[in-house]
């Protein structure tokens, strides 16, 4: 019996093998593996950035630095425990060159460790674990997108310095996302001034915010900072505002509060101040031109994930070019991409030397569907990188 | 096992995941000690999985440590949380049962993916994994022959106990308490020893799983995770161990080929459909899981579908 | 914390108490009655929430209609998957059960991606009750939280009504504490389930319906409810609709207070609450003793 089982699996990885073996044959195309969610809460999240980075693609006519590119994808799932073990399709089974990805931040982090182990390089184009330009830091990972840190430090400083508010409570999902986003914000705040008085946390991924509403009524703060994202932010802001806290207190936020979510938060959205590295209504030519491409290409309006998407792509033709194509040499790629200006639709912006951009942070404010520019939270806003080696 | 012994030939990415393919066995066959052969359904083994994890990376210092201590500590961890788990979930019984193991894994989910403790959400990571004596397990041939060891250790350890009194006494358990309790048997005290043996095998499980992907994150010990692992045990078939192990063999390939593009092209997208209808299928035709295929194609093949 | 805060947390916890007694009754119907694990009683829940975000734009102003309805295509729908997957899975292990459901949740959560996409949507609630009313002068409260208690309360006491004042409520009670009686007084067993089940997924659906105004529409919202009401109707004891609604409270208190005063650890307080009280009565509050 047991020889007839092993026979039978031993013939289906043999299967298998020959599958995978029969796509590893085309050569002098460059692989890229893009490992996003496809399904679950971030689907929609995943389906822009590729979106974004083919749409880069399509523009250089379908080839960055002379290669042309073959996409191999994978479902991530959002799933850390399964993270090890989907980056390891791409780098072992498919053999690809660059691996994109992903936005679940303990993803991130895992595909991270498991890049800086083979050298793959890796661009994340959302995740924004400030340990993956951190701690996590490494020759050949970049990032197109922001960390934490930075999404969040600017606004702490606009709420204390430009509208003068001395005491703010911060609420958040009890993770290392929120954590990360909430202490910036705290840093920012009190660097100028102002006293953070409580910090809320709701267990992930848990909506029922009411508790917390009624202890943020009873505090009396001048201003609260939330970080939420998707579903959850929806029904915060709705929340919010069905509780009439945002008659009394301003509702700050990270970006991701408004980001993908106007049309479902609707009149409880308007007027809320956010910060992020983009915007509607730049009204910058790079930017013009961007959005009109990407909505002819997909009948679909981009958002901040679509240009980190575009940014991924820009950022490694940006390196390939300088290397002419031969990805081997990993630390001309990044000592090019260092000194490169990358012209993305956000603005154009520099790497840092743990490879995150050093970008404009601005400041938002909900104007019926979109988010519109209001100014300039933070000018060329670098990571402070904490706990890299490079 | 033809497979299994050739694995590392097969080239990194097959040899790597036939490695986790093998650890998860063992996490399954841990499971199947309780619900195949004890009949105790738990829906929270993975919180000792992912102790067995958390220990292993928590106690490797900077130079990664000596694996045998480490794994010797991943399985007493993991075997004194079950103590404490069994000791108060075994009062109960059936769905409670099912329940309050859940509860439990949850609370140390939460402990691990609030607190520092494990380092947050985010998970921690090795920087160098744990050597063997003089052997580096940097090495994948080290590693792919270690996981076969302990799975076959496991494998063996199960067989044994199954033929011992200890495990008869487990086989009268399931099928009849209230009379092994009449014989005699003290049948708290026999639960409780079959609970703390899976949770300390769940451990070794885990522990081989950090030292594989040297990441550990509180994911390890969801609801998912355990939901995985019973839906293994039960898709093989139970009451084998063979059953446990085919199940992990099959849940795991299954889904990888789902979502494998370049073997189903852009239904690939749709792994969760066609994953879902598959497992819809194995249940109506199946009822006594692989196993019990197995054991009818040895006879002449009958209708499916009539259980 | 001041006298007006902590009521209006007890108010709070209530009417989160309330909604979660909505999803877990009809699990608690299913279960206590047929013996069946349904791991897609959360996707019947968001089956319920897309419906009232497909239907609302038909229905308008016409909340009330609209719920009538859903609760008619929900109960269709649950009777025909009774039919299609579960009235074979009665004489099979529970562990059957598990696998085949846990099937569905895939095949739902894909076709609901294949059908409506992976957006956020929100959900209008329905102009007549737009608004809120001023809770003393910390905040307020909005009259369509309101209504979803009432809805949960009245939905309560008519359940209460029909399990224990009508025939069919009879037949149930009977069908749950002994299946072989039942059949023997000539009872239609395959009908009184199919009944149930239809039920039971009406009732998850009509709390999506109800929910999803306050919550807007999302991926995966269907997984985040299945645990919490599982764990309301193991402390209830399986099968009591008495029992769903107390430990429904319980949990609402426990939840609510415990993210006020231990924020830090506070997703364990509801599994703090299940052991203890399945350490202490192993039936859960209200169950039969096994």
């Amino acid at each position: 019996m047991t020889s007839r089982y092993a026979r039978t699996a031993f013939a289906a990885l043999a299967l298998a093998c020959g599958a995978t073996a029969g796509t590893a044959q085309t050569t002098d195309k460059l692989k890229v593996g893009l490992m996003l969610p496809f399904s679950g809460t971030f689907s929609a999240l995943g389906v822009a950035i590729e979106n974004g980075f083919r749409l880069h693609v399509a523009e250089q006519g379908g080839k960055l630095a002379g290669r042309e590119i073959e996409f191999f994808k994978v479902d991530d799932e959002s799933d850390p425990a399964k993270a090890t073990d989907n980056v390891n399709k791409l780098i072992k089974r498919d053999g690809v060159d660059v691996i994109v990805g992903t936005v679940h931040s303990g993803v991130a982090t895992a595909m991270a460790r498991a890049a800086k182990q083979s050298g793959t390089l890796l661009i994340v184009p959302n995740a924004g674990a400030d340990a993956v330009t951190g701690a996590l830091c490494a020759q050949n990972i970049f990032r197109s997108s922001f960390s934490n840190w930075q999404s969040s430090y600017g606004m702490g400083t606009v709420a204390a310095k430009q509208e003068k508010k001395k005491t703010a409570v911060t609420i958040t999902w009890k993770y290392a996302a929120g954590d990360e986003m909430t202490e910036a914000f705290k840093e920012g705040f009190e660097k100028e001034g102002g006293k953070v008085v409580k910090q809320l946390t709701v267990p992930f991924p848990n909506v029922e915010f009411q508790a917390l509403l009624t202890e943020i009524a009873a505090t009396k703060p001048d201003v609260v900072f939330a970080f939420f994202a998707g579903g959850g932010a929806v029904k915060f802001v709705k929340d919010y505002a069905a509780a009439g806290l945002n008659k009394v207190t301003p509702l700050y936020g990270s970006g991701f509060l408004t980001d993908g979510t106007l049309e479902a938060q609707g009149d409880a959205a308007q007027g809320l101040l956010t910060t992020l590295h983009y915007a509607d209504g730049l009204n910058t030519p790079r930017d013009n031109a961007f959005r009109t491409a990407y909505a002819k290409s997909f009948k679909l309006q981009p958002d901040v994930y679509a240009v980190q998407g575009y940014d991924a792509a820009q950022i490694l033709a940006t390196g390939l070019k300088a290397v002419k194509g031969d990805i081997a040499k990993k630390a001309d790629f990044a000592a090019a991409v260092q000194k490169a200006t990358i012209d993305s639709p956000r603005g154009p912006f520099t790497m840092s030397r743990a490879h995150n951009p050093v970008q404009d942070i601005y400041l938002r404010k909900v104007d019926g569907k979109e988010n519109k520019v209001v100014g300039v939270a933070a000018k060329a806003l670098a990571d402070p990188a904490r706990g890299c080696k490079l | 096992m033809a497979a299994a012994i050739a694995g590392p030939l097969l080239g990194p990415y097959w040899a790597d995941l036939l490695v986790k393919v093998m650890i998860l066995s063992i996490f399954a066959l841990s499971l199947e000690l309780l619900v195949g052969m004890t009949g105790l359904v738990s829906l929270g083994h993975a919180a000792f999985y992912g102790i067995g994890a958390y220990a292993t990376v928590l106690g490797s210092g900077a130079e990664g440590g000596n694996l045998i201590v480490l794994m010797l500590g991943a399985m007493g961890a993991a075997a004194l949380y079950a103590l404490c788990v069994g000791a108060l979930s075994l009062r109960t019984r059936g769905v409670y049962f099912i329940m309050v193991t859940l509860a439990f894994a949850q609370m140390a989910f939460f402990v691990f993916h609030d607190t520092k403790v494990g380092g947050d959400s985010d998970g921690i990571y090795l920087d160098v994994r744990p050597t063997l004596g003089g052997l580096s397990l940097e090495s994948r041939h080290a590693l792919f022959y270690l996981v076969l060891a302990a799975l076959a250790g496991t494998y063996g350890l199960l067989a044994l106990v199954r033929r011992s009194r200890f495990g008869a006494a487990l086989a009268g358990i399931r099928v009849n308490e209230q009379r092994m309790r009449a014989a005699g048997f003290a049948t708290y005290g026999y639960k409780l020893a079959a609970f703390v043996m899976a949770g300390a095998l769940a451990g070794l499980a885990g522990s081989l799983l950090a030292v594989r992907d040297g990441v550990v994150n509180p994911e390890l010990l969801s609801w998912h995770t355990s939901g995985d692992v019973l839906l293994m045990v039960i898709l093989g078939g139970m009451g084998h161990l063979r059953g446990a192990v085919i199940g992990a063999v099959v849940f795991t390939l299954l889904k990888e080929l789902l979502s494998t593009h370049a073997l189903m092209g852009p239904l690939a997208d749709h792994w969760q459909l066609t994953l879902g209808l598959t497992i819809i299928v194995f249940v109506a035709v199946l009822p006594q899981g692989l196993m019990g295929l197995a054991q009818r194609l040895g006879q002449p093949i009958g209708k499916g579908g009539k259980a | 914390m001041d006298i007006g805060t902590f009521l209006v947390q007890c108010l709070n916890s209530v009417q989160y108490g309330l909604l979660l007694f909505l999803v877990a009754s009809g699990l608690t119907l299913i279960f206590g009655i047929m013996g069946v694990i349904n791991l897609a009683h959360g996707s019947f829940y968001m089956i319920g929430a897309y419906m009232a975000f497909a239907l609302s734009p038909l229905f308008g102003d016409q909340f009330l209609v609209m719920l009538l309805a859903g609760i008619a295509l929900a109960a269709v729908l649950g009777y025909l998957l009774e039919w299609a997957f579960f009235s074979y899975l009665y004489q099979r292990d529970h562990l059957q059960q598990v696998l085949m459901t846990y099937g569905l949740i895939l095949v739902f959560e894909e076709l609901r991606s294949l059908l409506v996409g992976n957006d956020v949507h929100g959900v209008k609630a329905p102009a007549w009750l737009d608004g809120s009313f001023a809770l003393g002068e910390l905040m307020s409260y909005p009259w369509y939280r309101l209504f979803a208690s009432a809805a949960c309360i009245v939905l309560a006491v008519g359940l209460y009504w029909v399990v224990n004042r009508t025939r069919l409520g009879m037949m149930v009670r009977a069908g749950a504490s002994n299946r072989d009686m039942v059949r023997g007084l000539g009872i239609d067993i395959r009908r009184l389930y199919r009944i149930v089940f239809a039920a039971g997924v009406a009732l998850a659906a009509l709390a999506g319906m109800i929910a999803a105004p306050m919550s807007s529409v999302y991926p995966n919202m269907g997984a985040s409810v299945l645990i919490i009401c599982f764990v309301v109707v193991v402390i209830g004891g399986i099968g009591s609709i008495t029992g769903a609604l107390v430990a429904s409270l319980l949990v609402g208190f426990v939840d609510t207070f415990g993210k006020v005063f231990f924020a830090e650890i506070s997703g364990m307080g509801v599994y703090l609450l299940m052991a203890g009280i399945l350490i202490w009565r192993p039936e859960g509050l209200m169950g039969r003793k096994a």
